[in-house]
């Protein structure tokens, strides 16, 4: 099942990817 | 003051741009899968899609040309923000996000539409393949604005090094 098919399935997913590139981000910035 | 109204801009372009995209995914689709079912749908794919892509559309160039120039005149330069050099991280992982979005809006989205709402010429089979493809290339713009948003009001200057540092 693809969670972009789903509103809350897509909203979740930006959310964990807003984690995500927030902890990258951090490793960027230093 | 130049790159206030940059920022002014970009920010109305921004909100036109992605308030188009919330009520394409949130309110239009789900509301046109309603409408075939009762034999209303035209009224919305003849006169209110079109438009509504219209603004959608240039409101994405709109926002990228003008996030492109306060950028490139702002602190950190669009060079540093792109490859993603040490402060200007968070800034430019927004404008990479923005930049896939503007890509799905005019390579994906909007060619794609144009097969589905009958303003070119294709075949059923196109047209369904063409729905899907632009669905997904929606949902993952509204997906990412999400992220894109977060980098976007975090990634300047007074925020960067007490969200990041």
């Amino acid at each position: 099942m693809n969670p972009l098919d789903s509103i809350a399935g897509t909203i979740i997913a930006g959310v964990v990817l807003t984690v995500v590139f927030y902890y990258v981000a951090r490793a960027l910035v230093g | 003051m130049e790159l206030v109204i940059d920022r002014w801009i970009h920010v109305l372009a921004g909100v036109t741009w992605i308030g188009l995209l919330y009520y394409f995914n949130f309110i239009q689709v789900p509301g046109l899968g309603k409408a075939k079912a009762d034999g209303t749908a035209a009224g919305i794919t003849k006169h209110i899609a079109p438009n509504a892509l219209l603004w959608f559309r240039m409101a994405a160039a709109v926002t990228w040309l003008t996030g492109a120039v306060y950028l490139e005149r702002g602190s950190f330069g669009m060079h540093a923000a792109f490859t993603l050099s040490g402060a200007a991280a968070p800034i430019g992982i927004g404008a990479w996000m923005g930049t896939i979005m503007l890509f799905n809006v005019w390579v994906l989205i909007w060619p794609n539409q144009k097969k589905v709402l009958g303003l070119v010429e294709a075949s059923d089979e196109d047209k369904a393949k063409a729905a899907r493809t632009a669905f997904l290339a929606s949902r993952t713009n509204t997906m990412l604005s999400i992220p894109m948003l977060f980098f976007m009001i975090s990634g300047t200057p007074a925020h960067t090094m007490g969200v990041f540092g």
